[in-house]
């Protein structure tokens, strides 16, 4: 499974990457796509909603099952990726170009707290 | 320790991902679930059904027995070949499982259960026979016969059968180019095949096996059900597949049987649902008065009765994906789906679900899915027939 070094990775399967305007962009991992199969569904966070470490905010459908997608780090919703809401199997084709949500940290040291990507793949 | 069924080293081999269904270790897709779909209704695709159960019933009673045994009524099986869908009921009219019976000659039936449901099944079936003149006899299925069977593989045809082995295997054919690309592969089986007619099917001998293949199908696609010697299983999925006919998984298999109104048991119905309530009405064969099977009084009496739901089913307009056991709200009171899935070739999501009586085709309810309510229609359940929408 694919793995990129320059992110962090949560163990329910969510990446996270700090951006250089400090949001942090979050997607799910390749493992994770994998393991649902075909998506055909995104749902995502409302722009402004204020999530908490760990907090449920997204949905994943693929045609086998639904899956929650919870937010890494804490923060405000400043982005949600509608391009991937209107062709859901692009997470399928690249989990880690087609992202779901940004978030604006409220807690930037929790980032520090994610999963390296040697030690995410150590867990699957 | 997962059974397996003799296509497990082919299912690895085309690069299949393996789950657990009913304690077998069956492939899910090999790569997309979508893509199989999609070649099942535009191409021809293959799936392992090894794991559901075949029993062979002989003996001078053994139309009375299914007559009894089942809700529908065997005595329609008048031309050898001839295959019936039908519900085994409990006395409370509960369905049990359904099934397909074929009628393969005088005092000749085969059946074929599905795989949860089989022990049940058998337990079921081995109790009613003790009143009848006839004999049920398994057919083995388990990959442990296979190993012998694989081994005996560089022998031929007489030696796997001097090794005692009597296991099958099913592969289930489906797609508008099913039968020509299986006659491409086995060109020998055209002749008996050939003039079947959709619910029928032919035994036939071939490289020295009994062969049963039947024009039946959970696909809503044309095709056949092949039912051959476990033995001989790898090297007809093989050449099959030489054919053009791609392996599909129980992944596809689900959304296909689902687009085409097909009922799944377990899902949308079982010992606490009785046929009338998972749209199986037609099933329940009541013509004869002379005729008593396992459940009638139960079936008699919710016929007297106004029906408490109705079986439909429902197209979801916004966006989202239905899934069985969410709830259904009408201005009539509240249903439930029973299965619900992505619909590949609608390219949105359907259900099949129970409702209030009053609600009329073409309406539309709400879905709860999380914490929305989305809008849906609700439709005749066949979705898809033959390729084409048929909503």
């Amino acid at each position: 499974m694919n793995t990129p070094s320059n992110l962090k990775y949560a163990a329910s399967h969510e990446w996270a990457k700090l951006e250089n305007d400090g949001t942090v962009t979050i997607g799910i991992t390749d493992h994770a796509q994998s393991a649902l199969g075909d998506i055909v569904f995104l749902e995502l966070p409302e722009v402004g909603r204020v999530v908490k470490a760990g907090e449920e905010c997204a949905v994943v459908e693929s045609v086998k099952a639904a899956s929650d997608i919870y937010s890494p780090v804490s923060g405000e919703v400043v982005a949600a990726n509608t391009a991937a809401v209107d062709a859901p199997e692009s997470v399928n084709a690249d989990a880690y170009a087609n992202w779901l949500f940004r978030v604006k940290p409220s807690r930037p040291g929790e980032l520090d707290s994610l999963l390296t990507a040697d030690a995410y793949a150590a867990t699957l | 320790m997962p059974l397996r069924t003799p296509l497990y080293d082919s299912h690895l081999a085309a690069g299949a991902k393996m789950v657990d269904f009913s304690g077998w270790e069956m492939p899910i897709h090999y790569g997309s679930q979508i893509e199989e779909h999609h070649v099942v209704r535009r191409e021809a695709g293959m799936f392992d059904v090894s794991h559901m159960c075949a029993l062979d019933l002989t003996g001078p009673q053994a139309r009375d027995y299914l007559r009894f045994l089942l809700a529908n009524d065997v005595a329609k099986l008048t031309v050898p070949g001839k295959a019936l869908y039908s519900c085994m009921l409990d006395e409370g009219g509960g369905v049990i499982d359904d099934l397909i019976v074929y009628y393969l000659g005088p005092e000749r039936y085969r059946i074929v259960v599905n795989a949860g449901t089989t022990e049940k099944d058998v337990m079921w079936m081995r109790g009613v026979l003790t009143r009848f003149d006839a004999r049920l006899k398994v057919r083995r299925r388990r990959g442990s016969d296979a190993v012998a069977i694989i081994a005996a593989q560089g022998s031929d045809a007489h030696e796997r059968r001097q090794s005692g082995v009597d296991a099958v295997a099913m592969i289930a054919v489906q797609g508008p180019q099913a039968r020509e690309r299986f006659w491409k592969a086995f060109p020998e089986l055209r002749a008996a095949t050939e003039g079947l007619a959709v619910f029928q099917a032919a035994e036939a001998r071939f490289n020295d096996a009994d062969w049963l293949v039947a024009r039946t199908g959970y696909t809503g696609e044309d095709g056949f059900e092949l039912t051959l010697p476990a033995g001989e299983a790898a090297l007809v999925w093989y050449q099959l597949r030489g054919a053009g006919i791609k392996p599909c998984g129980l992944g596809s298999r689900d959304t296909l049987r689902l687009e085409a109104g097909m009922n799944l048991y377990g899902q949308d119905m079982d010992e606490n649902i009785s046929p009338y309530e998972a749209g199986l009405k037609w099933t329940v064969d009541l013509k004869d008065p002379e005729r008593n099977f396992v459940g009638k009084a139960a079936i008699e009496g919710a016929d007297a009765r106004p029906p408490h739901n109705q079986f439909q089913g429902l197209l979801l307009l916004d966006r989202g994906v239905l899934r069985s056991h969410q709830k259904v709200v009408t201005p009539l009171g509240i249903g439930e789906t029973t299965s619900g899935s992505f619909s590949p070739t609608l390219n949105q999501s359907i259900a099949l679900a129970r409702l209030p009586p009053g609600i009329t085709l073409g309406s539309e309810v709400e879905v709860e899915i999380r914490d929305k309510r989305l809008k849906a229609r609700v439709v005749k359940p066949v979705f898809v027939r033959n390729g084409k929408p048929f909503i």
